[in-house]
């Protein structure tokens, strides 16, 4: 077990309302030299996030103080590019513990779903209202129920559903991951071995 | 019987469980690590107090972070060399082969598995890289995976994961002059977008793909993950048999006939289904060069650089983003456009048939004095091959060094960064925003096209050359 229980969350969200955010933008490859699971948040968006001189960006969404919670809502197709599973630990490290966006890259959704990070589809009208009012007001909140797979703009109440495979659901939930569901089966996996 | 599709027969013998609600539990057979990806697995399973489960299946070898130039001597670089060591130790440890710098067998792992012949047909493949996807072109299903894989891989020689959808990308026709298994690719991917492939796992076919060499086929289901898909992979045939007989891991004597029989049977059935197909003509094609900042933001190398009139909303931004980051303008002829660097290399096209067709070209010129040019072998097997045909004579002739084997420039992660603002013509896979080096500009391009510019200094049709 290597991430917190997965309970409802009721929070704020930060908005990158672009598309194809890739991997390299989550986490810029140079900062993938560590041999532990720790302290990645601090590069997450780098080069986004600070200049060449390393100061922050100032309209950066994550140096804007308007901005806070433990929800992203990032554009289209979030996610491509490199599989790496620094950008989903990024993003857990940092305080995130949803994505929310139209469309996801199919790695980093599988990365995410195994670390705690819940990533939430959902169409692009809806996505589009949830820019919306966060542009009108950075402090709109947002309930995440996982349990009834429900997203709700708590401001007004409009809610939608998000798909997600009841192994994962009972996986977050409990704070197990797939090994610990693995190694419960070695017997199996030995008898195909044997075949 | 039922209709079956390649990635069916193969995928289908390797479910050990299917989880109700949830995933398949999929065997593999064959798992690759490199330094990056899997220090952390390591560690995991150490915090877990589990072992390496099947360490024969694991190989190991260094080559995101490894310098290009004197790999005799200490990585200066403090965080690439822990993990260079790291890896050794954690193999060492676990009885796992290692292929380290200064081995004959070194290189980029993608490289190295088909060469040493440990990639077969009919195998799962694995790796924490997303373009394990090399590998399908020799009849296998493989993919990458994230670091938590890569630990459950180490624990148990497994995974968990949901059968992708099936996509059948078809090209018939002949290629015309000029043209290589990387603009067909480029092409492709051009089609059906960064995102066309989402959720599936695709099989090329076609006369185009059939006559393709083994290096040209890994070019292509190398790149098959840049439009979205899980794989790609090729059926195999005569080629591939061709290919892998007699390499180092490759099934002898009797063992031989028996595995070729059997690699016999993996190809799609007839009126088998896809969730989805295309078909393209390779006559349509020529060579391809990219203008923006991902691999789908390409053109044909005669063509200009499209307006986007098309385009609305968040793809519009996207566009202009793109162009703005790589100081293009709508509307401009990518041919002529100035260049600074020129890197021919990667799991791409880091094969000895990819320094044959650089050579072919460069023989007897110069490079052109505003370029530098990297010419970096994916592999001491290829280094070799490129010294025994005599071809490094050329490239020195021609005023460029050749380097030694590793990732290099396609991600930078060591000294080979494209600096802030310089235009590079590279072979590799990705043009993403600072994926070369921090604010460098990269054009995805085959051999040919890079050898064009390497002479020109210039974006160049290398039909012109030819
Ligand atoms: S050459 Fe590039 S794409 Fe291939 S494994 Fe290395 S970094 Fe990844």
């Amino acid at each position: 077990m290597s991430y917190d229980k997965f309970s409802k969350i009721i929070s704020p969200a930060v908005p990158l309302p672009l598309e194809n955010v890739d991997t390299d933008q989550i986490i810029p490859a140079r900062y993938l030299k560590a041999i532990e699971r720790k302290g990645f948040g601090e590069n997450l968006f780098h080069d986004w996030r600070y200049d060449k001189n390393n100061k922050p960006v100032k309209d950066f969404v994550l140096n804007n103080k308007k901005y806070s919670g433990k929800i992203l809502v990032g554009g289209k197709n979030f996610g491509s590019g490199s599989s790496r599973e620094h950008a989903a630990w990024a993003l857990y490290d940092y305080g995130f513990r949803v994505v929310v966006s139209s469309f996801f890259a199919d790695i980093f959704k599988g990365n995410s779903l195994n670390n705690g990070l819940l990533p939430v589809v959902v169409s692009p009208e809806f996505l589009q209202k949830i820019f919306d009012k966060i542009e009108k007001n950075p402090e709109t909140k947002f309930e995440v129920d996982i349990e009834k797979q429900k997203f709700t703009i708590l401001s007004t109440g409009e809610s939608t559903t998000f798909e997600i495979n009841n192994y994962k659901k009972h996986c977050l939930e409990n704070g197990l991951d797939d090994i610990d569901y693995l190694i419960n089966m070695k017997k199996s996996i030995e008898q195909f071995e044997n075949k | 019987m039922e209709k079956k599709t390649l990635f069916d027969k193969i995928w289908d013998a390797h479910v050990i469980k299917k989880v109700e609600g949830g995933p398949n539990v999929l065997y593999i057979d064959r798992h690759y690590i490199h330094e990056v990806t899997s220090p952390v697995a390591f560690s995991g399973l150490k915090n877990r107090g589990l072992k390496v489960f099947r360490p024969s299946q694991t190989t190991a070898a260094p080559d995101h972070n490894v310098p290009t130039l004197h790999q005799g001597r200490p990585i200066t670089d403090v965080q690439s060399k822990t993990q260079v060591e790291q890896l050794e130790k954690n193999c060492k440890e676990s009885g796992i082969t290692h292929y380290g710098l200064g081995t004959e067998e070194h290189g980029i792992i993608h490289i190295i598995g088909p060469q040493l012949g440990l990639t077969q047909p009919g195998m799962t493949i694995v790796c924490g890289d997303s373009h394990t996807s090399t590998h399908g072109a020799l009849g296998s299903i493989a993919f990458g995976i994230g670091t938590s894989e890569v630990e459950m891989v180490l624990a148990s020689q497994c995974i968990m994961q949901a059968k992708p959808k099936k996509m059948r990308i078809s090209i018939d026709g002949n290629l015309s002059n000029g043209v290589t298994a990387k603009d067909v690719v480029l092409y492709v991917i051009a089609q059906i977008s960064t995102s066309g492939g989402t959720g599936h796992f695709v099989e090329f076919a076609g006369s185009t793909i059939r006559q393709m060499s083994m290096d040209g086929r890994m070019t292509v289901c190398n790149m098959s993950i840049e439009c979205g898909a899980r794989g790609g992979m090729i059926a195999p045939d005569e080629t591939t048999f061709e290919y892998i007989k007699g390499r180092k891991f490759a099934p002898k004597g009797e063992d031989w006939n028996k595995s070729v029989a059997k690699w016999k049977t993996l190809h799609t059935d007839e009126d088998a289904e896809f969730d989805k197909e295309y078909h393209f003509k390779a006559e349509d094609i020529e060579p391809m060069i990219t203008f923006g900042t991902n691999p789908g933001m390409g053109v044909g190398i005669s063509q200009d650089i499209p307006m986007g009139d098309n385009l609305q909303g968040s793809d519009k931004t996207s566009f202009i983003k793109a162009l703005d980051y790589m100081n293009f303008k709508p509307g401009e002829k990518m041919e002529g456009k100035k260049i600074d660097y020129v890197f021919l290399g990667s799991c791409t096209n880091g094969r000895i048939e990819d320094f044959i067709m650089f050579a072919k070209m460069i023989e007897g010129k110069k490079k052109a004095e505003n370029v530098t040019v990297w010419l970096v072998p994916g592999s001491k097997g290829v280094e070799k091959q490129i010294k025994a045909e005599g071809l490094d004579k050329i490239f020195e002739e021609a005023g460029i060094p050749l380097r030694e084997p590793g990732c290099s420039a396609c991600l930078a992660m060591n000294d080979d960064k494209i600096p802030a603002g310089k235009y590079s013509v590279s072979t590799s896979n990705r043009n993403f925003q600072g994926r070369q080096g921090p604010g460098s500009r990269t054009l995805l391009a085959s051999p040919l096209t890079a050898a064009a510019a390497a002479i020109t200094g210039v974006v160049t049709d290398p039909r012109k050359l030819l």
